[in-house]
């Protein structure tokens, strides 16, 4: 199994190209979805201790709204297209037209948790694909789940294979946002995506990095 | 000694907290809380634990706090060492959803309520009354404990607060 310590720079430069090719294909998916523009900024790849998981989406209590996949095939992992739930309610909301949309009331809205679904399974069916194509592996998703609730108890879930091994994720976050004419931030999402610790090795190898970076 | 009022309790994480200290972990999902405490000496000691049993562990070295069944034992040993009795220990738990609801019924999916009846059995085993339960649906959790009134405040996203 390879070993968090031993990652080197030149790992994570592979870690963060990784998330530049995935993001960026589901960027453009996005961004055909709505019609605007939508940015994406440089990847960070951080081996993170489960305590910070959430630093990057404002805090373990954070209400997200968070789609969910299982990674299959050669280098198994977990996955989410992650927004602050006022995000997620606005982007929904555009999509549907209907300014009505809010994830963190009672209503059952069930065209809008659909869609969110939907939206969630484009973006991340883009970003592995084109991760698969990059790296010549088979990776595969598993239907998508979403859950709108505290950042924490949502992520710790695609913690638990990760958990069986250490206290320490690699995680691959690629935030994408839409400028709107005004220059004011719209819309900001996170890809998380978090490989289980066997998948590492595999990844590495099939893109012709050794061990020793 | 200067003592921080609130105690943190992190993932796969414990301690314990004493009067005039309360003691708090949150975003529970799929994990439990789990609070131990003597209601006479006013101790309390909480965890967060991710999984069932420490045999899932792959690698030598483990973090005893991530288990149900070591991190229930460490919480007793810890409270004894503080003078509780384990007669009188009482414990209450929250935690165990299942965040997603998945098409397919894979076995790793169900870890929520699997954790909660593992912690159920390792208490019962150490004969720690459970007082207070509040496991399973689909919320996380934020809990945060009282040593000196033994209540336990439970926080939701969508449903605000109770205590038990």
């Amino acid at each position: 199994m390879f070993q968090y310590e031993h990652v080197t720079a030149g790992h994570l430069d592979m870690l963060k190209e990784i998330g530049n090719i995935g993001a960026g294909h589901a960027a453009t998916a996005l961004s055909e979805m709505l019609g605007k523009t939508i940015d994406m900024n440089v990847p960070s790849v951080r081996v993170v201790p489960f305590n910070h998981i959430c630093d990057a989406v404002g805090g373990d209590e954070e209400p997200v709204t968070a789609v969910f996949l299982r990674i299959e095939g050669d280098a198994p992992g977990s996955m989410y297209f992650m927004m602050p739930a006022a995000e997620g309610s606005r982007l929904i909301g555009q999509l549907l037209n209907d300014s009505g949309i809010d994830f963190l009331s009672n209503e059952p809205n069930a065209m809008g948790r659909s869609a969110l679904n939907e939206v969630g399974n484009i973006l991340a069916g883009a970003y592995l694909s084109s991760l698969s194509d990059f790296t010549a592996l088979n990776l595969k998703p598993t239907p998508p789940a979403l859950a709108v609730d505290m950042a924490m108890a949502v992520l710790s879930f695609g913690l638990i294979e990760i958990s069986k091994a250490g206290d320490y994720a690699i995680v691959i976050d690629t935030e994408i946002s839409e400028t709107g004419s005004d220059n004011a931030l719209r819309t900001k999402g996170h890809f998380f995506l978090l490989p289980d610790p066997d998948s590492l090795e595999a990844v590495f190898h099939s893109l012709g990095v050794n061990e020793n970076g | 000694m200067r003592m921080d009022k609130l105690v943190k309790v992190g993932m796969a994480d414990l301690n314990t907290a004493k009067v005039p200290q309360t003691i708090r972990t949150s975003g529970l999902g799929s994990c439990i809380g789990v609070v131990v405490y003597d209601e006479r000496l006013k101790l309390s000691a909480m965890a967060h634990i991710m999984l069932p049993d420490s045999t899932y562990a792959r690698s030598g070295v483990i973090n005893r706090a991530k288990y149900a069944d070591t991190a229930v034992a460490d919480l007793i040993g810890l409270l004894e060492a503080d003078g509780a009795l384990r007669s009188r220990l009482k414990a209450k738990i929250a935690g165990g959803a299942q965040m997603f609801q998945f098409s397919s019924s894979n076995e790793a999916m169900r870890i929520g309520p699997r954790n909660a009846e593992a912690v159920k059995d390792v208490l019962a085993s150490f004969r720690v009354e459970l007082v207070h339960e509040d496991t399973g649906g689909g919320s996380g959790r934020t809990i945060e404990f009282n040593p000196a009134t033994s209540v336990l405040n439970i926080r939701t996203v969508n449903k605000g607060v109770v205590e038990v």
